[in-house]
């Protein structure tokens, strides 16, 4: 016996749905077994909130008099992509200000124009007879702009290795500031909480998914880049995920800035902090049993991110349960662990997004198309020019 | 009992002498070092936290004045944005007092002051830029 998602809704619409967030259905499962659970709750909700670098914006900022094609563009100085017609652009989260450096970058312009602050918009053209105008210089905000899209390529990992420095120096990457002689260990991950955890093998997320996105509903518009399906058996009963990714897109003018934070991180640069939400339907018991995941069944590895190469070793592999204790053997020693994603944040999406379900605000989706089983995670083959 | 944060400066040709050994001898101050930088031939510079008698530590002063040790108040502390400041956890991986940290039920980060070494390295590590050195008079 087995629920659709048609019938879930229909529960959202009568207001007799239950839903729990993907931590409190580990209590509920060991209280009453899968089978008992899977009958009771219809939804189970998973939440990141986490440093996302593959994502952006699509604006379109309106026909000037007389119009201008855009050809190159700014905001508050950080270039923007004007590659496509006369008056879109995308702002990518990673391009920095060409005045202010690490500081200030495209995910900088992103959270200011969701704050409702004024951005300068600059752009030149050479000029064509149907779009004469050479140059604008101008104050926009977000509410003047005709459409203003998120449209990350790569959000939501599925699972992320945790970080560290075997060498005698600092470094500082993506993933903090990692001191010398293994100091440290960072890890960017919601663990059982988070989304594509939970439904490892893709049965209820796919194209099409309503999700939470930085503080509206959003959808997944495609696999993200680089998805690929990594299914590793390590254990008795213990499976590890990893490579999944979703392209995610949303309007920037329903966000809100406590689920959309820039960042910037030291010697490394702009990225953006993404709230992403995604409500999964309990179709069976199988899907419960994904659902019940604990961070003590999820494991990633331990990469030295002191080798200057694209396959760094890993040193170890190490559970959620003990990265979270705050510590973890490595290399012989007690080393302090991080996170770099907020869980304290992620809880509260995953609360937020079960709220919106039950006042029946928020309905699920089903895909309109599955993820791919076949994908690679190619490698760039360098092979020069002629 | 009194504690007092310093920062001690030593000429070059002070460097050599077992300053910290009189201070616990004949004064009878508890002596945390939380900063230090010697190198030979070069001024040094050591910022110690100081416990012990009102009287001690003010004698101890004099003693380092009389010594050729100048020294100042530390007066510098670190201060943060709780509006800003997202719970993420990056500023503790790089605090190496444990003053930043964690709470393993709800995941916010807490800050214990009487920790902070103001090492400054949680300043460059916070992604938001929700951290602050604080100078006093």
């Amino acid at each position: 016996m087995g629920k659709t998602f048609e019938e879930i809704n229909e529960k959202i619409r009568k207001g007799e749905v239950v839903v729990a967030t993907a931590e409190e259905i580990i209590d509920i499962v060991k209280e009453k077994g899968i089978k008992e659970a899977a009958r009771k709750v219809d939804v189970v909700t998973t939440a990141t909130f986490g440093p996302m670098c593959s994502s952006g914006a699509f604006v379109n900022f309106g026909h000037s008099d007389p119009p201008i094609r855009m050809n190159k563009v700014w905001l508050n100085d950080v270039p923007a992509y004007g590659g496509i017609a006369a008056v879109d652009a995308y702002i990518g989260a990673t391009e920095l200000s060409e005045s202010r450096g690490l500081e200030y970058g495209g995910a900088h312009v992103i959270e200011d124009l969701v704050a409702g602050k004024k951005v300068r918009l600059k752009a030149k053209s050479y000029g064509t007879d149907c779009y004469p105008r050479l140059d604008i210089d101008t104050d926009i905000t977000l509410k003047d702009l005709n459409q203003a899209y998120l449209f990350n390529p790569r959000n939501v990992y599925q699972n992320y290795s945790a970080a560290t420095n075997t060498s005698d120096q600092i470094i500082d990457t993506y993933m903090g500031t990692l001191l010398p002689r293994c100091g440290n260990v960072t890890y960017s991950t919601s663990g059982e909480l988070s989304p594509l955890l939970n439904d490892p093998e893709f049965r209820t997320i796919g194209i099409g998914t309503r999700i939470f996105l930085a503080g509206t509903q959003g959808y997944v518009a495609w696999e993200g880049t680089q998805f690929v399906r990594n299914k590793v058996e390590i254990e008795d009963g213990i499976t590890m995920y990893s490579g999944g990714t979703l392209a995610v897109i949303g309007d920037l003018k329903e966000m809100n800035t406590r689920y959309l934070r820039a960042a910037s991180f030291a010697r490394y640069g702009t990225t953006m902090f993404v709230g992403i939400g995604i409500p999964i339907p309990v179709l069976d018991e199988e899907m419960m049993e994904y659902l019940a995941v604990t961070n003590r069944e999820i494991y990633t590895g331990v990469v030295d991110y002191s080798v200057p190469s694209r396959s760094r070793p890993t040193l170890r592999r190490v559970s959620y349960e003990e990265l979270r204790s705050g510590s973890i053997e490595l290399e012989g020693k007690k080393v302090p662990t991080a996170p770099l994603s907020s869980l304290n944040r992620a809880r509260e999406i995953a609360n937020v997004l079960k709220e919106s379900i039950e006042r029946g605000e928020f309905f699920l989706q089903e895909p309109v198309q599955m993820m791919p089983t076949n994908r690679e995670f190619k490698p760039l083959k360098d092979v020069g020019v002629e | 009992m009194k504690k007092l944060k310093v920062i001690l400066y030593f000429p070059p040709d002070k460097t050599d002498r077992p300053f910290s050994y009189y201070l616990v001898k004949d004064y009878d101050l508890v002596f945390n070092i939380l900063q230090a930088e010697v190198q030979p031939g070069k001024r040094g510079r050591l910022t110690v936290e100081l416990e012990g008698t009102e009287e001690n530590i003010e004698r101890a002063l004099d003693f380092a004045r009389q010594n050729g040790v100048e020294y100042r108040p530390f007066n510098k502390n670190i201060v943060r944005n709780q509006g800003e400041c997202m719970d993420c956890g990056a500023c503790t991986a790089v605090c190496p007092s444990g003053a930043l940290y964690m709470d393993p039920i709800d995941w916010k980060l807490n800050f214990d002051e009487s920790k902070c070494l103001v090492c400054e390295l949680c300043v460059r590590a916070c992604p938001v830029k929700a951290i602050d050195v604080n100078m006093f008079v």
